[in-house]
């Protein structure tokens, strides 16, 4: 073997930087939109919504079943038939990887985030709702300011459990050859020829962060604890 | 829409031999690495509720590092870095392996690492719900704690975990598309091969899907039927008696 | 092994303290007990009554005092602890039974793994246990499938299949319904008839004054009183134990 040279790491070091912000960038996007329609998910199949319960239901536990991968595969080439058919009279019309992965990454995150948010509102008591009819609250006034909000405090360890997950899936872009973190280190790396090098500091980088943020989670469980035990 | 499934590819085979091909592949990772991650898993598991300060720091120290570098990278690891790092007649003869396995082991090794690691938080979220009396009556008979963690504590924390469990095992499956970035042409790779072959991508696709989802019903299934099997007779199945999400993901991060 | 003692007692404590914490849980209690001694622990929860039981065969460690059972004194070392455990059997309040395993497995694992008995060999004594305790015919059956006082008449033939010497009793009957309470003291009264050396932490009175020798009794973590039951039910010394009595009875 080659002796280490991490000194092309550091030449490399700007273009990873752009790369670690498409990666949380789309983190950032793929959780506030997968949040939001996973609650929406969640809901329809709480209230027991007619068909939209049942199709909900259906989208997750397909989307749940299948890898991420072969999901952005479907994405991929699914989105341009459906852009050209609503815009562009019926041509695909070509809509690129970047919002591919962010479209993808959303919906396909809605379905864990709604699993997680639907044992959430099964666990608030009965007697939340039955105090909120008493204060003759509508069904949308109860669910926004009584019971969602306990759902999020007791379900947010896990939903950034799942948001960590999330930021470690969205490596898989590289299947788009975009360029995330991943990306930008295996571009580097063709050109320079240093995989040892690149993907090792990738490594790093990730483990870092993702400690970080497990830790930070690990510390939110005890305190939530504390407070629902109360 | 499936008749791209029945026309012949350029190597002489029908395109449905290729999914097959691919699907073949997808299951031995898939059953092979959870063992190996099953394995590693209990042992870890188990090592971090060690009274023990130096096994359970090595093993706390494992779980971090597998669960927290994404599956993309730790393939990247074992595949492209692993033999550079080894003396180099090792190293050699392992990137001379032929094609299949050349991408296979490394595979299996990430998977089943990987996996290990989630599955040992699994297991110590189980034997931190146990009650306390369990083990002291364990102790008080004169059981060792090796005896006792393997006769009472672990058999009984792992039926607990029955439920989260059955996760795992669909991220497994499903993970094994992961090794199509190594060059291992699994379900998903073949499914994109035929696509790049014949055009007809929504039937590739689609079939790939379906073989899919059928392998997440057999997971369930399976599952639910070693839930029941394990089942201690005058107590509730782990899936009725336990709800909490906290297990379910089971500190999985 | 080592410090030899006298045969006679089995049990002694020296001194012995226990803190959780700012909690001082034992405060220099001394105890003796000789073979064949019945002794009846009580007082307040919270007391250290069962801190002091819990002590004797290292489910709780001790900070400081001496502890000998048998000849063998109680320290960090794991080979004594182990030859302590083999040798005192020990009845928990929640019974503590292992669910996964059949009556039979749950009488038989200790003797099997931790003594060394074959498997037949461990069965028969398993079985001789349970007719003892009346309920050979559970054998197959799992824990969740008895009644609270049918587990815990298992939980005294799982101890007694070790061959105890001595056994500790912490509060058996406490979490029984009341109709099961009188079937698990007629089995405890069996055993003591038959000489076995009983340390027993309860409020059953009335099975305190039918076989105990001595009755401690317990507060705050200090050994008040200790007499003969006779003394202690109808003279007690202390005013602390008074109040205590008064209460248990009414």
């Amino acid at each position: 073997m080659n002796a280490l040279d991490f000194s092309v790491v550091v030449d490399a070091l700007p273009f990873l930087w752009k790369g670690l912000q498409f990666s949380l960038l789309l983190t950032a996007v793929a959780f506030v939109a997968g949040l939001v329609l996973g609650t929406g998910l969640a809901l329809v199949q709480h209230l027991q919504v007619p068909v939209l319960a049942q199709l909900a239901k259906g989208y997750v536990a397909l989307i749940r079943s299948i890898p991420l991968i072969m999901v952005l595969f479907w994405f991929f080439f699914l989105v341009p038939l459906i852009a050209g058919w609503m815009f562009n009279n019926g041509r695909p019309m070509p809509v690129g990887g970047v919002l591919t992965a962010f479209l993808t990454f959303s919906l396909f995150e809605a379905a864990y985030y709604s699993e997680i948010i639907r044992v959430g509102l099964r666990s608030v008591g009965k007697g939340q709702y039955e105090a909120a009819d008493a204060l003759s609250l509508s069904t949308l006034q109860t669910y926004r300011h009584i019971i969602l909000p306990q759902v999020f405090r007791v379900t947010s360890p896990i939903i950034l459990s799942q948001t960590i997950i999330l930021f470690q899936d969205t490596s898989l872009v590289y299947v788009l050859s975009l360029t995330d973190l991943v990306g930008a280190a295996s571009k580097v790396a063709q050109l320079n020829g240093r995989l040892v090098e690149m993907y090792l500091t990738v490594a790093a980088v990730y483990l870092v962060i993702c400690t970080s943020a497990s830790q930070l989670v690990a510390v939110l469980r005890k305190r939530t604890r504390i407070a629902t035990n109360r | 829409m499936f008749d791209v499934l029945f026309q012949p590819a350029i190597d002489g085979q029908l395109y449905i031999q290729w999914l097959l091909s691919g699907l073949m592949w997808t299951l031995l990772l898939a059953v092979g690495g959870w063992w190996i991650a099953f394995a590693i898993g209990v042992l870890v598991g188990v090592g971090r509720t060690s009274r023990n300060r130096a096994v359970a720091l090595a093993a706390r120290l494992y779980v971090e590092v597998f669960r927290n570098i994404p599956v993309l990278v730790q393939m990247f690891l074992w595949y492209f870095v692993l033999p550079e790092l080894l003396p180099t007649g090792l190293g050699d003869r392992i990137k001379q392996m032929p094609p299949p396995w050349g991408a296979f082991f490394p595979a299996l090794a990430c998977l089943g690492l990987y996996t290990a690691a989630r599955i040992a938080e699994q297991v110590r979220a189980g034997i931190e719900a146990l009650p306390a009396g369990q083990d002291e009556a364990a102790a008080a008979l004169g059981l060792s704690p090796w005896a006792a963690r393997r006769h009472i504590i672990v058999p009984q924390a792992l039926r607990l975990i029955v439920p989260s469990l059955t996760s795992e095992v669909m991220g497994i499956y499903k993970n094994t598309s992961v090794a199509l970035t190594i060059g291992l042409l699994e379900l998903t790779a073949q499914a994109r091969q035929i696509s790049e072959a014949t055009f007809q991508t929504f039937g590739a696709f689609a079939a790939a899907t379906i073989i899919y989802l059928l392998l997440a019903l057999v997971a369930y299934r399976l599952m639910l039927w070693i839930d029941r099997r394990f089942q201690i007779p005058g107590s509730a199945p782990a899936r009725k008696a336990r709800r909490l999400p906290i297990l379910r993901r089971g500190g999985a991060l | 092994m080592n410090s030899p003692v006298p045969t006679d007692p089995v049990i002694r404590l020296t001194e012995v303290n226990k803190h959780y914490g700012n909690f001082h849980a034992l405060r220099d209690v001394s105890l003796e007990v000789a073979k064949g001694e019945k002794i009846i622990i009580c007082g307040p929860s919270g007391s250290g009554k069962s801190t002091l039981i819990r002590c004797i065969n290292r489910i709780e460690r001790h900070d400081s005092g001496e502890i000998l059972v048998d000849g063998h004194r109680l320290t960090g070392d794991t080979k004594d602890v182990a030859a302590i455990r083999r040798e005192v059997g020990m009845v928990f309040q929640s019974f503590n039974l292992f669910p996964h395993m059949t009556i039979l497995e749950n009488c038989t694992i200790a003797p099997r793994k931790s003594r060394g008995l074959g498997k037949a060999e461990a069965e028969e004594r398993a079985m001789h246990y349970l007719t003892k305790v009346r309920i050979p015919d559970q054998a197959g059956k799992y824990p969740g499938q008895l009644s609270g006082g049918q587990q815990q008449r298992v939980a005294i033939a799982r101890a007694l299949c070790m061959q105890p010497r001595v056994m500790l009793f912490d509060e058996p009957t406490s979490a029984l319904d009341p109709e099961m309470v009188k079937e698990v003291l007629d089995t405890m009264v069996e055993l003591a008839e038959e000489g076995m050396t009983m340390l027993c932490v309860t409020h059953e009175m009335g099975f305190a004054r039918q076989v105990a020798d001595r009755v401690i009794f317990m507060d705050r973590g200090e050994k008040i009183e200790e007499a003969a039951p006779g003394a202690f039910f109808t003279n007690p010394q202390s005013p602390r134990a008074r109040e205590f009595l008064q209460q248990v009875i009414h």
